[in-house]
């Protein structure tokens, strides 16, 4: 059961954006999944000159008829994949993203044997009575303190 | 238990270190243009790119034995306009001494590019960097900038950041040229 749930959790983090692939999506919707070549903020926050160059063509792909993925595909052609906001999740640049998920997951088990092997340990032997000289001549100074 | 973690922490540590070392002794951030900042001689990174002005790819090595003018452009740029024309008029005149324009176009469309050139009759070979590899390893600040190669494939002179030929960098442009070329000591 929990092979099958984690093999539908990968599988829909590595194929999430694909239901959406084929369908008409807006210009803006592209634009914050796109990053301006020379100032590196997605294009939907960039005025630079060939951010707008950018965004014109992706309208006139769009009204043209162009999906989502050919339009990508075809601003990757000429710019490479540094222009998607998002790396692929293929190839070399899956690297980006199981990377850190299996650190986090490293780290998650590693936490979890810490606080494991600390719930197992003995308890602490209690501490030995205090000699009973010890302990008048402290309340007497407490009570001088209160007093 | 203990033994086995201390080295794995003390190997991440000497990785670390070892990283760093690396860094400082040989990384090449800010590519020619910052080592030409600190006075070395450098040579012109090499690269093979796909050409705009005809069909193939042209490398820089097929260049040697000639002085090379290096324009990084794009057609997004309004300064890149106004330097087209000299380029050109430079390529015109020098081609016979052994001289050549080599224009980089740089995060550009393939479409625009090829309009530029035809709007300004750009006969000189162009190669297109739409990916910026190349302008990463010539540690490009920005469009228009140009380098000067001479015959041995050594970048000679001071890059032009801007258009050139202005009334700011004539004279830079000029000894640039001369050096590509041997033609000055």
């Amino acid at each position: 059961m929990t092979t099958r749930l984690a093999a539908l959790l990968a599988t829909a983090f590595l194929f999430g954006g694909a239901p959406s692939a084929g369908a008409a999506p807006s210009p803006s919707d592209l634009e914050a999944e796109l990053v301006c070549p020379t100032c590196k903020t997605t294009l939907d926050q960039s005025d630079a000159p060939v951010a707008r160059r950018m965004k014109q063509i992706i309208r006139e792909r769009l009204a043209a008829g162009a999906t989502e993925a050919e339009i990508k595909a075809e601003l990757v052609d000429q710019f490479g994949s540094r222009v998607l906001a998002e790396p692929p999740k293929s190839g070399f640049d899956l690297l980006a993203w199981v990377v850190p998920l299996g650190l986090a997951a490293i780290g998650a088990v590693g936490v979890g044997a810490l606080a494991w092997g600390w719930s197992r340990r003995p308890e602490a032997e209690p501490s030995p009575p205090l000699d009973p000289l010890l302990e008048r001549r402290v309340d007497e100074a407490l009570d001088r303190f209160d007093g | 238990m203990q033994r086995v973690g201390q080295t794995i922490a003390l190997g991440g540590v000497a990785a670390l270190l070892g990283l760093l070392v690396w860094k400082v002794a040989f990384d090449r951030d800010g590519g020619v243009a910052a080592e030409l900042g600190r006075g070395k001689t450098v040579q012109a990174p090499s690269f093979t790119l796909e050409r705009l002005d005809r069909e193939g790819q042209l490398s820089i090595a097929d260049l040697r034995g000639k002085a090379v003018v290096v324009n990084f452009w794009a057609s997004w740029c309004l300064p890149c306009r106004e330097e087209a024309p000299v380029l050109q008029q430079t390529y015109e005149r020098y081609r016979d001494d052994g001289l050549v324009v080599l224009g980089v176009d740089y995060n550009d469309f393939r479409q625009d590019a090829r309009r530029f050139m035809e709007r300004f009759a750009l006969t000189y070979p162009v190669v297109f960097d739409g990916k910026g590899s190349t302008a990463g390893k010539w540690g490009l600040r920005g469009v228009p900038e140009t380098f000067f190669v001479n015959r041995s494939g050594t970048i000679v002179g001071e890059p032009i950041y801007g258009p050139v030929d202005s009334e700011r960098n004539r004279d830079a442009y000029e000894r640039g040229i001369a050096l590509a070329l041997g033609d000055a000591p």
